[in-house]
C-alpha cells in the first residue's frame, strides 16, 4: 500500500517553509524509488512544531517536526515513513499533549483532512448535520441551535439561534446568509485556519443557515490579507457544487443555496457587521445605526443572518451530535467550546479548542509553556486591539463572557496575545488610539476625533507633561468614546487604554506621583 | 506612458466592467479586478466605472479611498507588507520596520527608488503564533529577523534584475 505523507497547506505552516518540505520529500521518495502518496493536511495548529509532518502508521499518525529542508534526507535514511526513529520524532499525534488534552469540536477535522477533498469530508462525519437538518422543519433547526447555548464568536457574543429566528420570521422573498470572515483582530487565526484546513464546514453551516431561514444566496465577505483562504474556500465551493451540495436542488431536496467569496479591502471597521453589509454593497464600511437590525433590514435591505466563521462552523457539529451534546460543555451561560489562539510573545503559540472554564493561566502556561522569550508574562491582551490588558493578578479568570465582563475585560474572538516584561503600556494605550483613529470609518465624532486627540493626550504623558491632568483627561475622553461611540470599533478602544493605565500605572509616571502625594 | 499603454488600460478596465457590472454591489470586485490586473486602479477611470454602475465620480472616488487594500499609483514589481498588530509588536516588529525601513530607504506606502519594492504597513496577517510576520506578493513569512528579510528582499531585486535582463 501506498504510504500517505502529510504536509500541511495551512498558511502558518507555509509561512515557515511548508512547501519547500513537501517538494523536497516528492523528490528524495522519487529518487529512492518509493511511492508515496503527498496528502497536503490543514495544521493541527502546534505552530512551533511546523512545518510538521506525519505518515500514517498502524497504530495512528506519526509526527516529524519542525522540519527544515536539511532534515529530508536524514528522515528517509531514518526509514520515517515506517515510524522510524529520528531526532524529529514526536511520537502519536494524537497523544501529543498538546492536543490530547483538547476538546476539538468546531476544529474536529482541522489539521487531519485533505481540506478541499469532499470525499475525505464525508468519510470524517462531513455533511451529517446539514442532512439532518434537510429532514428537519426549520423552526427546528433554529431551535436546535438554540438550545445547544451557541453564541456568536465575533464579540458580541449574541445567542445565534435567536438573530435565526428573527431572520425566519420574517415574510419576504429573498433573503441573505453572510458570513463576516473579516477577522481582523490581532492574535486571532482560527477564522483563517477554518478556512484554509476545513473550509467545507462553514459551507456547510451556512447551508444549514440557509436551510433553516429560507435564504438562497450567500456571501463570505473575506478580509484580502488571507489570499491562501481565498484559494482553498473557492476550491471546496467549486467541488460542492459539483456534488450538488450547493446550487439547485441541494441533494434532491429541492432548495437553492448558492454561496460566493467577496473580498474586503483592508478596512477593520468592515468587521463591524453593518459596515460589512455596505462594503458588500459597494460603498465606503460606514457603520449604520441600528435599528433596523441586519436580521431584519440588512444585506440589500432584505433579511440577513450575519455571523462570524467560527459560529457558522460549529453548527453542522451541532446538528449532527445534538444541541445537548454542545450544551453540555462550557461553565455559566457560556456554553460549549472556544477555539482559543496563543500568539505573541510565547513559546508554544497556537490554536486550543477548550470548554468554557479554562482559565487564561492554565492556556499561558500549561498549553503556552510561558514566553518565547523565557522572561515573565507581564501582559495579557485578549480579545483584539480593542480588548482590555490583564495583568497577572486576573491570570486565574476561566474563559467565560460574564466572567470577563466581571473583571472589563472581553473574550472576544478568543485571541489571546502575551507581552513579557519589556513591554511599555503607555505605547500600548498609545497604538490602541492610533489603530482606532487609522481605522476609524468616521461616522461618529467620538470614535473619528476622540482617537486622534487621544494619541496627542497619551503623547504628553509619555513626554511626562502634568501626568494627573492628563490622565483625568484620557479617562474623560474614553467615557465619551464609550458611551457615544456609534460601534465597538471607538466604543471599545478605552478597554485597552484604560485597562493598561489602571493595572500598570507605574508606566504612566502614576505610581511615583501617588507616593509622592 | 505611451498612448498605446494608455489605451491598452482602457481596455482593460472596459473589458473588467463588462465583466462585473451586472453583480449585485459590484464595485468592490470590481475594483479588485481592476487592480489584481493593473496593480493599481487609474483615477482616470473613475468615470468610467461610475457610468457603467451608475455613480457618482465622487462615490467610486469614496470607495477606493476608504479602503487600505486599494491604491491609485503604480507600484513596485513587489509589494513587501509588514504586519504592525499587537502580536507582532510583542516579538519585536517595530525594531524589524525599522530595519525595513532603513534597509530599503522608504517610509511606508513608499517604492524603492530602483521601483522593484513598495512598502505597505498591515494590521495582521492572521500568522500571529509566528509574529513577527511579513506578506511578500501573496505569500507569508512567519519569525522574521532582520536577516531572513535581507535575504527576502535580495531575492525579490534579483527576480526583477532577471526579468529586466531578459
Amino acid at each position: 500500500m501506498t504510504i500517505k505523507v502529510f504536509v500541511p497547506r495551512d498558511s502558518s505552516a507555509l509561512s515557515l517553509g511548508a512547501n519547500q518540505i513537501a517538494e523536497f520529500i516528492q523528490e528524495e521518495a522519487a529518487k529512492r524509488n518509493i511511492e508515496i502518496q503527498l496528502v497536503r493536511n490543514g495544521s493541527r495548529g502546534m505552530f512551533w512544531l511546523e512545518p510538521l509532518v506525519e505518515v500514517e502508521a498502524a497504530a495512528g499518525r506519526i509526527a516529524y517536526g519542525p522540519v527544515e529542508p536539511s532534515d529530508v534526507a536524514s528522515l528517509f535514511d531514518s526509514d520515517f515513513l515506517h515510524g522510524g526513529d529520528h531526532a524529529l520524532k514526536l511520537g502519536i499525534t494524537d497523544q501529543l499533549p498538546w492536543l490530547k488534552n483538547q476538546e476539538r469540536l468546531t476544529f474536529a477535522r482541522v489539521g487531519i483532512t485533505d481540506p478541499v477533498s469532499l470525499d475525505d469530508y464525508i468519510a470524517h462525519d462531513g455533511y451529517k448535520g446539514l442532512k439532518n437538518a434537510l429532514n428537519l422543519a426549520p423552526v427546528d433547526i433554529v431551535a436546535q441551535v438554540t438550545d445547544s447555548g451557541l453564541r456568536g464568536r465575533g464579540g458580541a457574543a449574541f445567542p445565534t439561534g435567536i438573530k435565526w429566528k428573527t431572520v425566519l420570521d420574517c415574510k419576504v422573498d429573498q433573503k441573505y446568509i453572510v458570513c463576516n470572515a473579516d477577522e481582523g483582530d490581532s492574535g486571532t487565526y482560527s477564522d483563517r485556519m477554518i478556512m484554509e484546513d476545513d473550509p467545507f464546514v462553514l459551507i456547510e453551516g451556512m447551508t444549514i443557515a440557509a436551510v433553516a431561514v429560507g435564504a438562497s444566496q450567500g456571501y463570505i465577505y473575506l478580509r484580502s490579507e488571507y489570499p491562501h483562504a481565498e484559494v482553498a474556500l473557492n476550491e471546496a465551493i467549486r467541488n460542492a457544487y459539483e456534488a450538488g451540495y450547493l446550487g439547485r436542488n441541494l441533494l434532491g431536496s429541492g432548495r437553492h443555496f448558492d454561496l460566493e467569496v467577496r473580498r474586503a479591502a483592508g478596512a477593520y471597521v468592515c468587521g463591524e457587521e453593518t459596515a460589512l453589509l455596505e462594503s458588500l454593497e459597494g460603498k465606503r464600511g460606514l457603520v449604520r445605526f441600528k435599528p433596523p437590525l441586519p436580521a431584519i433590514e440588512g444585506l440589500f435591505g432584505k433579511p440577513t443572518v450575519v455571523n462570524n466563521v467560527i459560529s457558522f462552523a460549529t453548527v453542522p457539529m451541532i446538528m449532527d451530535k445534538g444541541s445537548v451534546f454542545y450544551r453540555d460543555y462550557g461553565m455559566g451561560r457560556s456554553r460549549g467550546t472556544l477555539p482559543i489562539q496563543l500568539a505573541g510573545n510565547i513559546k508554544q503559540g497556537g490554536l486550543v479548542e477548550k470548554a468554557f472554564g479554562i482559565t487564561l493561566r492554565e492556556l499561558l502556561y500549561d498549553y503556552g509553556g510561558g514566553s518565547a522569550t523565557g522572561k515573565p508574562i507581564r501582559a495579557v491582551q485578549v480579545g483584539g486591539p480593542l480588548g482590555a490588558f490583564l495583568p497577572e493578578s486576573q491570570f486565574d479568570t476561566p474563559l467565560d463572557y460574564e466572567k470577563f465582563a466581571e473583571i472589563w475585560a472581553v473574550l472576544g474572538h478568543g485571541g489571546i496575545v502575551a507581552f513579557d516584561d519589556t513591554v511599555d503600556m503607555a505605547k500600548m494605550a498609545r497604538y490602541a488610539f492610533e489603530f482606532c483613529a487609522i481605522e476609524s470609518c468616521g461616522k461618529c465624532t467620538p470614535c473619528r476625533i476622540g482617537s486622534t486627540r487621544g494619541v496627542e493626550v497619551i503623547d504628553k504623558i509619555i513626554a511626562g507633561k502634568d501626568h494627573a491632568k492628563n490622565i483625568a483627561l484620557v479617562r474623560d475622553l474614553s467615557d465619551t468614546m464609550l458611551h457615544g461611540s456609534l460601534c465597538a470599533l471607538g466604543g471599545m478602544t478605552p478597554y485597552p487604554v484604560l485597562s493598561a493605565i489602571n493595572h500598570f500605572p507605574e508606566d504612566f509616571g502614576l505610581q511615583q506621583k501617588e507616593h509622592a502625594a | 506612458m505611451s498612448q498605446n499603454q494608455l489605451a491598452q488600460i482602457h481596455l482593460k478596465i472596459t473589458r473588467h466592467i463588462e465583466k462585473h457590472s451586472q453583480l449585485p454591489g459590484a464595485l468592490l470586485p470590481l475594483l479588485h479586478a481592476i487592480q489584481d490586473d493593473l496593480g493599481f486602479i487609474p483615477e482616470d477611470s473613475y468615470s468610467l466605472i461610475s457610468k457603467a454602475l451608475n455613480l457618482s465620480v465622487a462615490e467610486v472616488h469614496g470607495v477606493v479611498s476608504f479602503y487600505h487594500h486599494f491604491r491609485t499609483q503604480v507600484p513596485g514589481k513587489h509589494i513587501l507588507q509588514v504586519c504592525r498588530a499587537e502580536s507582532c509588536q510583542a516579538m519585536g516588529s517595530e525594531a524589524l520596520e525599522q530595519h525595513i525601513k532603513s534597509h530599503l530607504s522608504v517610509d511606508f506606502h513608499e517604492t524603492t527608488e530602483d521601483g522593484a519594492i513598495t512598502l505597505e504597513p498591515v494590521y495582521c496577517l492572521g500568522n500571529c503564533a509566528c509574529s513577527p510576520a511579513v506578506m511578500l506578493d501573496g505569500d507569508v513569512y512567519g519569525r522574521v529577523s532582520a536577516s531572513k528579510i535581507d535575504g527576502l528582499i535580495a531575492c525579490a531585486r534579483e527576480t526583477v534584475m532577471n526579468s529586466e535582463a531578459a
